[in-house]
């Protein structure tokens, strides 16, 4: 067991490292968006529209990534679409995780009417095509940042309680479970205090997962123009803009492209190292 | 006998699910603020109208009238009208419904090809630099989803080396002598290789963008599979007869290891499919998901309430094929 840890404390994975930096400068650009954006992510100038990025000719100092039809500043727009989507990431993500793993915990643990429930109902989820399902709710709910949340939840939550419920099965029938019932211990207790810490690093694994979903779901929400507002610096509004654009202006696509591709790439490799790196410690 | 039981416990559990479905997709939509009749009718229209429109539509019930009258009419195969084009919600949906087929079951085959080939070129290859290259290419192919796949296929291919169309299902200038909506299928029946041509390389980008997720899981699952069968002793005893890698591989590892992957292509298929929803709209493909956005956009209740439906009797349908597939191909389980 101890050679075990040391194993897997020695063979820290690099694409732990390359992720958790680039979501770690990602975290600093969002926060630092309004030092480091040269311009106002709303501003628009015609005359300024379509610039190119600042290694081609015809591009203006001030605009180092060039800028979009309406004179936008991409650079900028890039950054402050970083705030959105990692609030995004890191609300949506934690409320999935909550919601679904205690709905898992229980219906793994307890059994019975209750994780009859909550199966039937993570298969009816099932059934519904999840991006249409997040359309519909968005519709319902109006657009915005809440709305958005809210259906990444709503929709999500069968993801975490489909695998917790699982484990939790797994981990009541084990010995160390029996033992704690012998020595008196309540059924929620073992929950909380034996049978949670044990399916712990799976729900950190699923959360990380969860993020680089919610990034998509959001940047796929803008896109279809349903996300927060059309002013609002999304990169799938972004996206949307640079695929009607394509033929003039590759840059209004490219640069929030490549940067929710590392993001989704980050959030997900992050889970993998992170669930490679548990697992030799949980054997 | 048990092969029976278990179709019909299935039957009894896809039609729960699809009731629960309809329920939840009958409410939710009918907590949208906006009045889908106050969008369709001209300013200055006058109450009668609007009450009429409304009878029309059976908006002027209760809710649960409503719902009894929705269900009994799907029950009959009447999905109701839709508001914007004012059609049946059938025979537009089964208009689509080809569209979105094909592209689902093209992408289908190429990840089962593009997976199938990487599984057994990493197999062969396995403790070489080809399988080290196949396994971070399905780590990044599983990290990164079809809609980032479509955008990147687009810069690529639709802009930077323009080989195919970057939108639609086919081009407007042909004419079209078909009798069904499933171009592709019919332009090979009639032998109009020009159209079915012109299909492809409008499907081509969509298609893949939704094989690319799938096939890096049939890789990684099949490859596994197939090295843990490596190791068994049947395998060794054809290799000590003599055969060669290449049939030890697909002669004998293969039949053996493919169950299990077989099982989760099933399951992933459904998740393909509803990944078209987006797709479809990234590349103005005109199917399903495409019809399913605008409808969602112009508040058409009656055709949402339909698309939803199909898309859920879709995913039960193919969970129980494959359920079914799966009991059959089991001795174990169809026996037991």
């Amino acid at each position: 067991m101890a050679d075990g840890r040391a194993a897997a404390k020695r063979r820290i994975n690099p694409r732990l490292w390359l992720s958790g930096g680039w979501l770690l400068i990602l975290a600093v650009a969002a926060l630092a968006a309004p030092l480091l954006a040269p311009q106002d992510p709303l501003a628009q100038d015609l005359f300024a529209s379509r610039l190119p990025p600042m290694w081609q000719g015809g591009s203006e100092p001030g605009f180092p990534l060039g800028t979009d039809s309406l004179g936008r500043d991409v650079l900028s727009r890039v950054l402050y679409g970083a705030r959105i989507a990692l609030l995004v990431a890191l609300v949506a993500g934690t409320c999935t995780c909550a919601l679904g793993a205690v709905l898992g915990l229980i219906a793994g643990y307890y059994r019975g009417w209750a994780d009859v429930v909550i199966s039937r109902l993570i298969e009816i989820w099932m059934a519904f095509p999840p991006v249409l399902f997040a359309i519909l709710l968005i519709a319902v709910m109006g657009t915005g940042l809440t709305s958005i949340i809210v259906a990444i939840v709503v929709i999500d939550w069968t993801r975490f309680a489909r695998v917790i419920r699982a484990e939790a099965m797994t981990q009541g029938a084990m010995d160390y479970v029996a033992s704690a019932k012998v020595a008196g211990r309540g059924r929620f207790g073992i929950m909380i205090r034996e049978i949670l810490p044990n399916v712990l690093p799976t729900i950190v694994v699923l959360l990380t997962l969860e993020m680089g979903i919610a990034v998509i779901v959001e940047a796929i929400l803008s896109f279809v123009n349903l996300s927060i507002s059309t002013d609002d610096p999304t990169w799938g509004s972004m996206i949307a803009e640079g695929r009607a654009a394509i033929h003039h202006s590759w840059w209004v696509l490219v640069v929030p492209l490549i940067t929710l591709f590392l993001t989704v790439l980050s959030f997900s490799q992050l889970g993998e190292g992170l669930k490679d790196h548990f697992d030799p410690v949980l054997r | 006998m048990t092969l029976i039981r278990i179709i019909l416990k299935r039957l009894l559990s896809m039609s729960i699910t699809l009731i629960g479905v309809a329920v939840i997709v009958f409410f939710i939509i009918r907590i949208v603020p906006g009045n889908p009749i106050a969008m369709m009718l001209p300013p200055g229209a006058g109450e009668e109208d609007i009450a009429r429109l409304k009878a029309l539509y059976g908006f002027d019930k209760t809710l649960p009238e409503q719902f009894l009258i929705w269900v009994r009419g799907i029950l009959g195969g009447d999905f109701g009208t839709s508001i914007t084009s004012r059609q049946p919600v059938m025979s537009l949906v089964l208009g689509r419904l080809p569209a979105t087929l094909e592209l689902s079951i093209m992408a289908l085959v190429m990840a089962v090809m593009i997976g199938g080939a990487l599984a057994l070129i990493g197999t062969r290859q396995r403790g070489g630099k080809a399988e080290a290259l196949i396994d971070v290419t399905n780590g990044v192919s599983l990290s990164v989803p079809d809609f980032l796949w479509g955008l990147l296929f687009i810069l690529l291919f639709g802009v930077l080396w323009p080989v195919f169309h970057i939108s639609g299902r086919v081009s407007p200038a042909l004419d079209l002598p078909f009798v069904t909506n499933f171009y592709l299928f019919e332009s090979l029946l009639r032998l109009r290789f020009d159209i079915w041509l012109d299909l492809v390389s409008h499907m081509f980008m969509p298609a893949l963008a939704l094989a690319i997720p799938l096939a890096a899981i049939i890789a990684q699952l099949l490859k596994q599979s197939l090295k843990e069968t490596m190791h068994l002793d049947y395998v060794t005893l054809a290799r000590t007869k003599g055969y060669s890698e290449n049939h030890v591989i697909l002669r004998e590892a293969l039949p053996n290891a493919i169950l299990p992957t077989l099982t989760l292509v099933g399951v992933q298929f459904t998740f393909l499919i509803g990944g078209t929803v987006i797709i479809e709209r990234l590349f103005s493909y005109e199917g399903l998901g495409n019809m399913a956005i605008d409808a969602v956009i112009n508040r058409d209740l009656p055709l949402i309430q339909g698309i939803v439906i199909l898309f859920a009797v879709i995913f039960t349908t193919v969970n129980l094929l494959v359920d079914l597939t799966y009991a059959l191909l089991n001795p174990r389980l169809r026996h037991g």
